[in-house]
Formats: structure tokens, sequence, C-alpha cells
């Protein structure tokens, strides 16, 4: 065991991006990832790390930044949240189509309107498909490490794709708690030094990402899902490599916590698993067997490992911060999809909870865990709905 | 040079060397083409330097221009630039 220190997770998470060495560093400020970039420009300024840090008048230039400084060669980071990532949406479809190693963090908040700054998955998950690694942490500890993880995943030569690491906002980007950063001769050696596959270089210029007829796009889109495919082995080889190393575990595709012989599993990502972690220890204390199963990795989907960890479940109940307006879910689905495959037919359930900072106590994961249990079935709920609140939703004149 | 690189088979975030504008013919976007009726024409240059991809050429002391089919997008700027109305844009479509 290192040495801990108590740190905010934003500024714990400068710091170990810094002892990733990135070369060069772009971002705007959004709340509530700030205190990252702010920490960040601050240890750049002091001269703790030899990197270009870039000013820009955007998220949208920032992911620009980034993606030009990773087509030069260099290796670079960016961080942003919520309208944000919005606006870096472009930019990151190109980053994973160019195959760059671009590392990001984005901390989780809600997307407008209604105007929110607080956490909910809808920002990171609205691009979920755009070939851009997601990885969700629990802690402060988690989001530092997944940093490390993510710069040699996404640097792989079997993957070479952006990885973007996901703190909630707020949650995990404000609070304090005890962090040990990643050792930076650790560090180093994990690391390695980046080099591109394909770089700018006036000497023998390229062009990435290049125009392609019909007959040539498709197998250019198909050879992004090919390695993100192909990363869920590596994000599980290189996860365990860290864990031998730096003596504890961070990254892999799921968490399994007390889901082996669980009648009802919940399904979550995120900072919400140490509530649902709580609940579970206290109903297994009174005999009731049920377990979580955490998503670190939401893409690629783990969509084996998910099997594998929920087939022997009587019931599962997918807690989800964020859904897609007019369908229902976002993992709910897709967890039902693996189940069809494989001829099981055990009854899901969607709750979404959360959304822009909503608090869920206790006695809400108790309730959804009780529903599940007794055998009710619902696609998507929007759990404790305030309907009170609600205007006539057909307005006459 | 190696422009066919990266263009016949692809690579790695489908990153080629210059010269792909070279290989990759996009005139058959085209729905419209430009005529150059080389009757009025005085030289000017017009059409020549408003289009867009660089694909009319010629020589401004012979009062002779035309355009490259393989590039031509069929924008017909040429045409309306032409101060003379020397160039005519008729459909492709046979």
């Amino acid at each position: 065991m290192g040495r801990q220190a108590i740190l905010e997770g934003a500024m714990a998470v400068a710091h170990a991006v810094a002892r990733c060495r990135p070369e060069v560093i772009a971002a705007y400020p959004i709340t509530p990832q700030t205190h990252i970039s702010e920490e960040l420009s601050t240890i750049v300024a002091d001269g703790e790390l030899d990197a270009e840090f870039v000013k820009v008048e955007s998220e949208f230039g920032a992911a620009s930044v980034v993606l030009g400084a990773s087509a030069a060669g260099a290796r670079a980071y960016t961080a942003t949240s919520s309208q944000g990532l919005m606006l870096m949406a472009e930019v990151l479809w190109n980053m994973a189509g160019m195959r760059l190693p671009v590392v990001l963090a984005c901390a989780n908040r809600s997307v407008s309107a209604p105007l929110s700054i607080w956490c909910d998955h809808q920002d990171a998950e609205s691009i979920r498909d755009c070939g851009v690694i997601q990885l969700y942490a629990e802690d402060a500890q988690e989001a530092c490490d997944q940093h490390v993880i993510a710069f040699r995943v996404a640097e792989d030569r079997r993957v070479l794709l952006p990885v973007m690491v996901n703190l909630d906002g707020f949650l995990l980007t404000h609070v304090f708690e005890p962090v040990e950063l990643p050792d930076q001769e650790l560090t180093d050696a994990f690391l390695g030094k980046y080099e591109a596959l394909y770089k700018l270089d006036v000497d023998n210029p390229m062009s990435f990402g290049c125009f392609t007829e019909p007959d040539k796009c498709m197998e250019g889109r198909w050879m992004i899902h090919d390695a993100a495919l192909r990363s869920l082995g590596v994000i599980e080889e290189v996860s365990r490599d860290f864990a031998r190393i730096f003596g504890r575990s961070a990254g892999g595709l799921l968490e399994e916590y007390k889901s082996k012989d669980a009648e009802t599993v919940l399904v979550a990502k995120g900072s919400i698993c140490g509530t649902i972690k709580d609940v579970v220890d206290e109903l297994r204390e009174k005999g009731q067997k049920a377990g979580l199963v955490r998503v670190k990795t939401f893409r690629p989907f783990p969509r084996q490992a998910l099997l594998a960890a929920l087939k022997g479940a009587k019931h599962i109940a997918v807690v989800e911060k964020g859904g897609s307006f007019g369908s229902g879910g976002i993992m709910t689905p897709e967890i039902k999809d693996a189940l069809y495959d494989a001829g099981l037919r055990i009854p899901v359930s969607g709750f979404c909870v959360q959304l822009g900072g909503r608090e869920v106590p206790t006695d809400g994961i108790r309730e959804i865990i009780d529903r599940a249990t007794k055998g009710e079935q619902v696609a998507y709920e929007y759990f404790r709905l305030r309907k009170e609140i609600l205007p006539d939703l057909v307005p006459s004149k | 040079m190696s422009a066919k690189l990266g263009m016949d088979r692809l690579s790695i975030g489908c990153v080629a060397p210059p010269g792909g504008s070279m290989v990759n013919k996009t005139g058959a976007w085209r729905s419209t083409r430009p005529v150059f009726k080389h009757d009025k024409c005085i030289g000017c240059r017009a059409c020549e330097m408003v289009c867009p991809e660089g694909c009319v050429f010629g020589d401004p002391k012979k009062k002779h221009f035309d355009f490259d089919p393989d590039y031509c997008k069929g924008c017909g700027m040429c045409a309306n630039e032409c101060p003379v109305d020397d160039i005519d844009m008729i459909r492709e479509a046979k």
C-alpha cells in the first residue's frame, strides 16, 4: 500500500493524468469538470508537467486540438461534461474513425433542457455509438486508476481508439476521499512512451480519415467496430496487468458484488453502486439473496461477461441514470438482447433514477429490489416520478 | 508517388499520403456539365478563377478554356460568371 492523501476527486484525477505524462492538454471550463482542467493547467504552469496546455474557445476547439495533437503523435488529453460533450460529439466520431488514442474524462452531468448542473449519465450515453470506449468509475480512486488504464488501452495497437473515463459530476468530482495516486515510476513503466502508428509530419505528409467512396466506407466503419470489440479482451488484460503492478484492482469489464448466488441482481454503473452495495449488505444480513453487477466498461458493451454474470439470476433490475426518450432504457434493452440470444427469459426491469441529480436514498434501492424480487416487471419506469408537480400534459388552449 | 497506398486498400484510421484527391475521380457526382462554346471568349479567366474544384484550365492568349470531366461537379459557377455567356450548362442524362 502506497501513500494515501485526502483529495478532491477532480484534483486527484488531474494529478493521476499528469503522471500519465500527456504532451498536449486542451480543455474548456464547464461545471462539474472544471477542477480537472484547472488543476492540470496549474500543474503545467508550475513546471511539474512538460506539456502544452492549449487554451481554447470551446469544447469543439478542445476536442479538435487534442485530435490534431494525437494525429501529430502526441499523447493528448481533454475533459468535459454535458453540453461540452455535445459540442465535442462531431470531433469524437472523427477521433474514433481516425483511430486516435485520445483519453478524455466526462464528469457526467445532465444535458439541457431543463438546465441542470447535476449528475446523470445521459451526456455520455448519448454518444455511446461513436466508437469511443467508455469506462465508468465508482469512486475517486477508480477514476484515477481508470485514466492510467485508459491511456494504455487506447494506445494498444490492437485498439487505437479514444477512451473516455466517466466519473459522476459532483458525486465524485467534488467529494474528498482518500486516494492513492498512481506512483510515477510505476506509471512510466506501465505506459511507456506513446509511438503513433501514423503521424502528421511535414517531411512525410499524410491525410487522416480520408474520403471514401461507397465501395470502401463500410469497411472503414467496420474496422472501428472490430477494434472496439477487440478492446474487450485488451481492457481485461491491461486491467489484470494494472492490478499486478499497482496492487489494486480498478479496470476490467464488470464487478460482481455478491451476485454469484443472488436471486435478485441489480445492474448499474457509477457512484450509485456504493449505495446499492450498502443495501445489498443490509439485505444479505437478513438472509435475502440480493447482489449487484457493476458495469465498469459500458462501451464496448461487455455482452458475454454480463451474460455469464447474470445467467443464474431469478430477477434482474437495471438501475439507469439515463434513457432514450421515446424508447426506454439504455442498458436494459441491451441486457435483454444478450439474454434473449442465450435463450434465457429472466425477467428484466428497467428503472430510471437520479436524472439531474435526484437523490436515491437506500430505501429507494430497497424498493427496487423488493419489487423485482416479488416478480414485478417493468420495461422502463421513471422511478418515483413526482406526478403532483406536472402540468396538464396536453394543454387545452 | 504512392498515391494508391490507403486508396485501393484501406489503412488503420483511413490514413493516406497526399494525392488521394487525384485518385478519387469525383466527376461522376455531376448531373450537369459545362459546354465551352469557344465562340465569344475574351480570355478574362473568370471561369478558371471561380471554379471551386480548380478543374477549369486554358490559355487566355488563345481565348480557349475547357474543363476536366474527371473532377468537375457541374456546379455551373463558370457558366454563371462568364461575362460573355460563352459557357452553357447541359444535362448529363442521355
